[in-house]
């Protein structure tokens, strides 16, 4: 457990003396900033427009802000993730520094899980700029905080899976940007399998949509915490995981 | 301290170290030589637990490189051919990761991380940036890296590779210091550099064990025939090559002589002996015959020599031929 700790100390330490984790900061912050805002004026033009016709509509800020801008959130991951992953194994084969982990007395596993939770404090960091925009929701409207912790739960355990998946990804090449472009090819992957369930509904479209990491994130963004939805992630985390510790493995036969 | 058993590695194509068995007692300094590619690296890999063995056995304080791998690491200190550095660290910052790693206490790190630095020559630099650290810096903060945790045993992959003379010689003296506390093994592909530092030699070439010997007897064998360069020449007349080989040719102790360059006043040969003392020899006759002596210098001993005369192979450098180890 301590080797864990030191391991993702140095890994949070390299993302943020690097531009990298500010970049990344910077370019969720805007982007979420714009759904923000975009979300956020449609609600307040729905609302002086039911005014206007002077007929009052049932408006739930849970359901009509805070719910499409999770769903936003874990779509605009998809995107930032394979940024985070790419770097984790792939820099420390090409510079030979994986040599000096393989040596020392500490185990894959432990290397591993390091790696793997500092990607998840950077993208928990990344989440922690929206609090800001949510804290003027909660000034200025009433919603249910409930919903947004089970939304913020969904988010985690989504990226955990698929930050999983891209470390695995990241320990099959030298190279960075081939890590990071086949890492985003996956992420892609996951989030369009469900567009199948739009037109077919065959048993084999189900199993399709059901591999979609965004199909599992709904409810969610609904502020269900749904058990069969966590355990999917979980287990998409432990494939990641165990992958990377056999291609760990794998690396020192091969090479 | 270390004991290698038939030890093997097999790859697809090729195999990279071929049936090794050699043994290294506590406290010494062992050299490691070979041409590029004779299977160094991946022995060396495979003491510090990085590859698994395919076959054979090899323990490091008693513990197997394979059964017992986080005993042996717990035990050694490694640096890799290239410093296995992070070039967004600083040096002070990183020796403690790496200390931690190693499984230093909070404590023990801090004076450990001020001793190394002290002792590499690298206080200087201590707050710098690895990645703009100038190469000699590099290996020795790699140096630095391999001995935080005072390990009973030392694995050093080409540790002067790529240095200024100036920095080779530092490095060599810093190794030879560091003996006496930590058994080392060093690699190298130069010679002189096991003669100034080492007291026992492995020689490998291509996958295979040559030979152990004491760096003493390896000279001695070496020197058993010296190949030496003479330049003869003469001020107004002419020389006549054939006539100063006949003449080289009449030392006694000369067991060959070769024309290797021949100019209008001067003419160049090397000149094979059997014994080490036939250079004052070979200058009077050539100052006595009326001719001056431009130079006599004994031609480095090379690695290539040596093979040759331990594996009786035929002069193709071994270099050259050998497999690359594909370990890179």
């Amino acid at each position: 457990m301590r080797n864990v700790w030191i391991i993702c100390r140095k890994e949070l330490r390299s993302y943020f003396v690097s531009p990298v984790a500010y970049l990344l900061l910077a370019m969720f912050a805007v982007i979420f900033g714009f759904f923000f805002w975009n979300i956020l004026g449609f609600f307040v033009f729905r609302g002086m427009e039911s005014q206007m016709r002077g007929q009052m509509m049932p408006m739930n800020v849970n359901e009509e802000v805070i719910r499409p801008l999770l769903s936003n959130v874990s779509v605009i991951g998809l995107f930032l993730i394979p940024m985070i992953t790419m770097r984790l194994f792939a820099e420390e084969k090409r510079t030979g520094t994986i040599e000096l982990l393989a040596t020392s007395p500490v185990s894959d596993i432990e290397v591993i899980l390091g790696k793997w939770l500092s990607a998840m404090v950077l993208y928990a960091s990344m989440l922690l700029l929206t609090a800001l925009n949510f804290l003027f929701i909660f000034k200025y409207g009433h919603p249910d905080w409930k919903p947004l912790v089970i939304g913020y739960l969904g988010l985690l355990l989504q990226a955990g899976a698929l930050l999983a998946i891209g470390t695995f990804i990241s320990t099959l090449t030298k190279n960075q940007i081939i890590a990071g472009a086949a890492t985003f090819g996956v992420c892609l992957l996951l989030w369009i399998l469900e567009w199948v369930s739009g037109y077919e509904t065959a048993t084999w479209a189900r199993v399709m949509s059901y591999m979609s990491v965004l199909t599992h994130f709904e409810s969610f963004a609904k502020g269900l915490l749904s058990l069969k939805d966590a355990i999917f992630y979980a287990t998409l985390i432990f494939l990641g995981l165990f992958l990377t510790a056999r291609s760990m493995e794998s690396l020192r036969w091969r090479s | 301290m270390i004991t290698v058993t038939d030890l093997t590695k097999r790859y697809a194509r090729h195999t990279a170290v071929d049936h090794i068995s050699f043994e290294v007692h506590k406290g010494q300094i062992v050299g490691f030589l070979g041409p590029n590619g004779a299977g160094k690296t991946t022995t060396m890999r495979m003491l510090t637990c990085f590859l698994p063995p395919t076959s054979g056995a090899a323990t490091v304080a008693g513990f197997d490189v394979l059964e017992q791998s986080f005993e042996v690491k717990k035990r050694i200190g490694y640096l890799p051919e290239t410093p296995p550095l992070y070039p967004e660290m600083r040096t002070a910052e990183y020796l403690q990761f790496v200390g931690s790693l190693k499984g230093l206490g909070k404590a023990e790190l801090a004076k450990r991380v001020d001793y190394v630095c002290e002792r590499c020559a690298i206080l200087d630099v201590k707050d710098k940036l690895l990645g703009k650290l100038s190469k000699g810096y590099r290996q020795r903060v790699g140096l630095a890296q391999a001995i935080i945790h005072n390990p009973d045993v030392l694995i050093l992959d080409e540790p002067t590779s790529g240095l200024d003379p100036k920095q080779i010689n530092e490095t060599r003296e810093l190794i030879k210091g560091l003996a006496g506390d930590h058994t080392i093994i060093l690699s190298t592909h130069i010679l002189p550099e096991v003669e100034q530092t080492c007291e026992q030699v492995i020689i490998i070439n291509k996958g295979k064990l040559v030979a152990t010997d004491s760096v003493s007897n390896l000279q001695n064998r070496a020197r058993g025939a010296e190949t030496l360069l003479v330049e003869v020449g003469a001020r107004n007349a002419l020389v006549d090559p054939l006539k100063v080989q006949a003449r080289l040719e009449l030392v006694s102790g000369v067991s060959r002589v070769h024309l290797k360059n021949k100019r209008e006043d001067r003419s160049t040969f090397e000149v094979e002996s059997r014994k080490g003392l036939v250079r004052g020899d070979l200058a009077r006759a050539v100052v006595e015959a009326g001719w001056n002596l431009n130079e006599l210098r004994p031609t480095a001993v090379s690695l290539e020599e040596i093979f040759l005369q331990l594996t009786g192979e035929p002069a193709a450098a071994p270099a050259e031929e050998a497999v690359p180890a594909g370990v890179k």
